[in-house]
């Protein structure tokens, strides 16, 4: 096993039978997961946790007319509980340490690019221990190949793969905490108590975390017995409370990779292809010696596919990498546009299994069309060689991987990089991918010198990945009052996965039904569910690689999907004759689901009177055991289409939008908010305007006034998002990607509603005229204007 | 290479480097002043937004050479300097009040657009609405726009 950095802090070792306020199940649950072999322990969990009791939440609402539909993968074993799984084995070599200065620390496993999961597990680690959050230190660990699977960030699954096993951490470190004040205090351990970092006695006597560590550390290891904190009891869990980072946020003191400085690390950047992976033709370029010699420039070296420049600042780099002239080869989609594109999965698309009946069936026929994978920080790694070693800095999801590929671009063994796991600038589901960790080790070998390695903007959005171009469709067959079959196929541009996640699907597809899928089946089968009652119920995908750079962004097949499948409700309500939310609420599978149902429309006040051209619309989804209604208001009125905005893209505007979510057990509701925000804003976006034009072998867009995420003048003036805080869902769902889908398809169906016309396309608003002049391929980056003083405001 | 001087926070600095290398390379490259962050360098997603004698700029989209002796550049590290006392800038303040950040990539570059927007809306005698607020481009992609709004009308109460 290869060595990683021993912790400078006393380890705290376990001791036997600790842990407060005992019950007989739960002693029973941790017992078990403690000291029995892995497999074993799995294979107990999985039966108690996917047998839901007929009193539970997610029970089956028995409905009249509905006529039943079978149990889909997704409502008892989905991707979260695949890598949940897929973790149980290396949980027990997370510590959760106590420090000499009574601080407690933990290494996170996981990466965080804004989500807030270091300011979570800090408030589950002190509700068990029970000490005050501030003084829980939360870092982000190392790659630590030792934890195999465990250590990747991906599919909302942080909170809910790693809930249960730093709470039995934190427990083990209080018992052993305890119990070192018991005897220092000749006192019986079940009458101390913790109050902030000092475990106290009942005449008040107090011994700190601090002065208590050293003694409570044991010099051999022991299984454990410990006994959770009920849920009864949470004071910090349930508690708004801030991200641990937000006072370095607003100061400008947090730091990103590209803000580290390490030495001799210079500036380093990428001349890349006009096409999609095109790549330099033999040779150098023939001003290549000119081009070192301009200034600021150290270095000019082939790598991958293109020409790594390595300068005194990126200003240079850029202008070095736009100097450069260099002969191409054409790219794996050279000439291709998204018709094309679309062709071809047409012709891949599985038939649909139920005979249409006349009469009685409603098709449905969508193109997703691509979207950016950028973050706001750019794709980026530092990487220092120095003597067959390599130490590598970098916002990364897979850091384990991203190890393994330096090490492998490097010559060196994998245990002889140190990869430090860097807060990143958002990721959704970018920095899954190790792509820039590959170029920076090829160009810290290239150059024989440190590089502070940072894509350009216009090749982020160009050249890096997408989430790719899909269709759906759906057939509804209906009777008289219900859903007689219902069934989706999703074709789509083979959908990446990074190799450290394809590693956990691999190990988890024998549990998903049908026996041996391929990691995207895999995926498909265990993330898409249809939550209704309709019958014949069929999901079906089929993806065909053809050459891009792809990957999930914020959520996999969730949101097209959901808009596919909620879309297509609306449709049949109004065949039945229903109204749409009624129709969801006598149909929806779950007790739970219908709540969540209901407050939306309560609180939306769904069926309000709207004016001409104004609607509301509705959206509803279930993924990462969480479960989401959202009602919009859509303007899609001339005066509000065609306000002026410079450069900006308008277009119909949700001007109001409620959100309901049941989050299960809730840590903190200030983070899960801000998780819905997000994927709220980003679900609006893909309804209306943000998608990629790819044309003769690249995509045109090349900046964020290209692309249309949403804007301050796209996002909603009104909105209210209510987080249930009292789910009986004994599990923290997830978050990241959890607002996404319902949002987009809320927003469709408004639009849908609002404009009286069938979409056809998403984002709704792609095939307007191209409203703005795409940016030249060559030079490869957009040079850097010279005018911002006459802005100014 | 010729010594390129400003006043940086406070402080004068004096570089030497080209005269066409943009600020925002200068402050970050140079002088190790990350709070401004790279977003495109075409003044697009302004993550780069500070303040050129007190007004929104974009570091990314000036010359250095166009950076006078005597003029003052605020990055955020220097916001909390510009009011009286020990504590943050009120616009800080109510970022924090709002929890507003999530990656935080951003966030140096909106509260800068933030300061300067109420400043400009003062000036000219606008309430600090909802479409003031949509005059600032500043792009997030965690989506966090609507603590942002909440934020900066909160901020501004307090300028």
């Amino acid at each position: 096993m290869p060595a990683h950095r021993a912790g400078t802090t006393t380890q705290l070792d376990p001791v036997e039978k600790s842990g407060t306020g005992r019950s007989p199940v739960n002693r029973r649950r941790f017992l078990g997961y403690l000291i029995a072999a892995p497999t074993l322990v799995v294979a107990a969990e999985m039966a108690r946790e996917t047998v839901w009791p007929e009193s539970s939440p997610w029970a089956s609402v028995a409905n009249a007319a509905a006529l039943p539909s079978p149990p889909q993968t997704p409502e008892y074993y989905e991707f979260v509980d695949s890598y949940r799984d897929a973790c149980r084995p290396t949980n027990a070599l997370l510590k959760v340490e106590v420090n000499k200065d009574g601080t407690v620390s933990f290494a996170l496993p996981r990466s965080d690019n804004g989500q807030g999961i270091q300011t979570s597990f800090a408030m589950i680690i002190a509700e068990e221990i029970g000490c005050d959050p501030a003084n829980v230190k939360v870092t982000l660990a190392d790659a630590r190949p030792e934890l195999l699977f465990n250590q990747l960030t991906g599919g909302s699954s942080s909170t809910y793969s790693l809930y249960t096993p730093v709470r039995v951490a934190a427990a083990i470190a209080k018992g052993a905490l305890l119990e070192a004040a018991a005897q220092q205090l000749g006192q019986d351990k079940r009458t101390l108590t913790v109050a902030g970092q000092t475990v106290v006695d009942t005449t008040g006597k107090a011994i700190g975390f601090g002065d208590l560590t050293t003694l409570a550390a044991s010099p051999v290891t022991k299984a454990v017995d410990v006994v959770l904190k009920p849920r009864e009891q949470f004071k910090v869990i349930g508690k708004p409370r801030n991200k641990d980072d937000q006072y370095a946020i607003v100061t400008g003191q947090k730091k990103f990779a590209m803000d580290l400085q390490i030495p001799d690390a210079l500036p380093t950047m990428i001349c890349r292809a006009p096409d999609l992976n095109g790549f330099p033709k033999k040779g150098d370029p023939s001003n290549i010696d000119e081009v070192r010699n301009m200034p600021g420039v150290e270095g000019v070296a082939r790598i991958g596919n293109g020409w790594a420049v390595r300068a005194r600042t990126f200003g240079q780099c850029i202008d070095a990498v736009n100097a450069l002239q260099v002969n191409w080869n054409a790219g794996t989609l050279a000439g291709k546009s998204d018709a094309d594109v679309v062709k071809q999965l047409r012709a891949a698309e599985l038939p649909l299994a139920v005979p249409a009946v006349p009469g009685k069936t409603i098709e449905q026929d969508f193109v997703h069309y691509s979207r950016n994978g950028s973050a706001l920080e750019t794709n980026c790694a530092i990487v220092s060689f120095k003597n067959g070693k390599a130490e590598v800095w970098a916002p990364a999801k897979s850091p384990i991987s991203g190890q393994k590929i330096a090490a492998q671009k490097l010559g060196i063994p994998q245990n002889a990089v140190d990869f430090h796991v860097i807060p990143g600038g958002g990721s959704f589901g970018r920095r899954l991918f190790n792509d820039s960790i590959q170029e920076a080790a090829e160009a810290a070998k290239a150059f024989g010198k440190p590089v502070k390695l940072m894509w350009d903007r216009a090749n982020d959005c160009r050249q890096g990945r997408v989430k790719p171009l899909c269709t759906t469709r759906v057939r509804a067959v209906l009777t008289d009052d219900a859903v007689a079959s219902f069934e989706l196929r999703y074709t789509g541009v083979g959908m990446e996965v990074d190799e450290g996640l394809t590693d956990v699907l691999t190990s988890q597809l024998i549990k998903a039904p049908g026996g041996n899928l391929g990691v995207s089946e895999t995926f498909w089968e265990i993330s898409v569910l249809t939550p209704y009652n309709f019958g014949v119920n069929t999901r079906f995908m089929n993806e065909v690689n053809m050459g891009f750079n792809t990957g999930s962004t914020r959520n996999v097949y969730g949101p097209d999907t959901c808009t596919a499948r909620e879309v297509m409700i609306d449709k049949i309500a109004e065949r039945l004759k229903k109204d749409p939310m009624k129709f969801r609420t006598e149909f929806i599978k779950t007790e739970r689901a219908r709540r969540v149902l209901e407050r939306v429309a309560k609180e939306a006040d769904w069926g309000k009177s709207m004016e001409p051209g104004t609607a509301q619309g509705i959206g509803f989804h279930q993924e990462y055991k969480a479960v989401m209604a959202c009602i919009v208001e859509l303007d899609a009125r001339p005066e509000t289409v065609n306000r002026p905005i410079v450069k900006g893209k308008t277009g119909p505007r949700v001007t109001k939008l409620t959100f309901v979510v049941d989050p299960g057990l809730l840590i903190n509701p200030n983070g899960y908010k801000a998780q819905m925000m997000g994927g709220i804003n980003d679900g609006i976006a893909n309804a209306l305007t943000a998608g990629l034009h790819f044309d003769n072998g690249h995509f045109l867009e090349a900046s964020w006034d290209n692309y249309y995420y949403t804007r301050q003048w796209n996002t909603p003036p009104e909105i209210n998002i209510i987080v249930l805080e009292d789910s009986e869902s004994p599990e923290p769902a997830g978050a990241g990607e959890a607002g996404v889908a319902a949002a987009m398809s809320a927003t469709v169906n408004g639009w849908r509603r609002a404009t009286g016309q069938e979409p056809t396309y998403t984002p709704l608003l792609h095939k307007d005229p191209l409203p703005f002049e795409p940016y030249p391929t060559i030079p490869p980056i957009p040079p850097s204007p010279t005018n911002s003083l006459e802005f100014l405001y | 290479m010729p010594d390129q001087t400003f006043k940086l926070n406070g402080k004068t600095v004096t570089v030497d480097t080209d005269d066409d290398v943009r600020l925002l390379w200068v402050i970050r490259d140079l002088l190790g002043v990350t709070g401004p962050k790279y977003g495109c360098g075409i003044n697009v997603c302004k993550a780069c937004t500070s303040h050129y004698n007190g007004k929104a700029f974009n570091p990314c989209s000036v010359q250095v050479k166009d950076i006078k002796p005597e003029d003052e550049i605020t990055t955020i590290e220097g916001l909390a300097d510009t009011v009286e006392g020990d504590g943050l800038h009120p616009m800080q303040d109510a970022w924090l009040k709002y929890d507003v950040g999530q990656c935080g990539y951003c966030q140096p570059g909106q509260i800068m657009a933030a300061v300067a927007k109420v400043r400009q809306c003062q000036a000219e005698g606008r309430e600090v609405d909802d479409s003031a607020i949509e005059e600032i481009r500043n792009m997030c992609r965690c989506g966090t726009y609507n603590r942002i709004r909440e934020a900066i009308k909160d901020g501004a109460q307090n300028m």
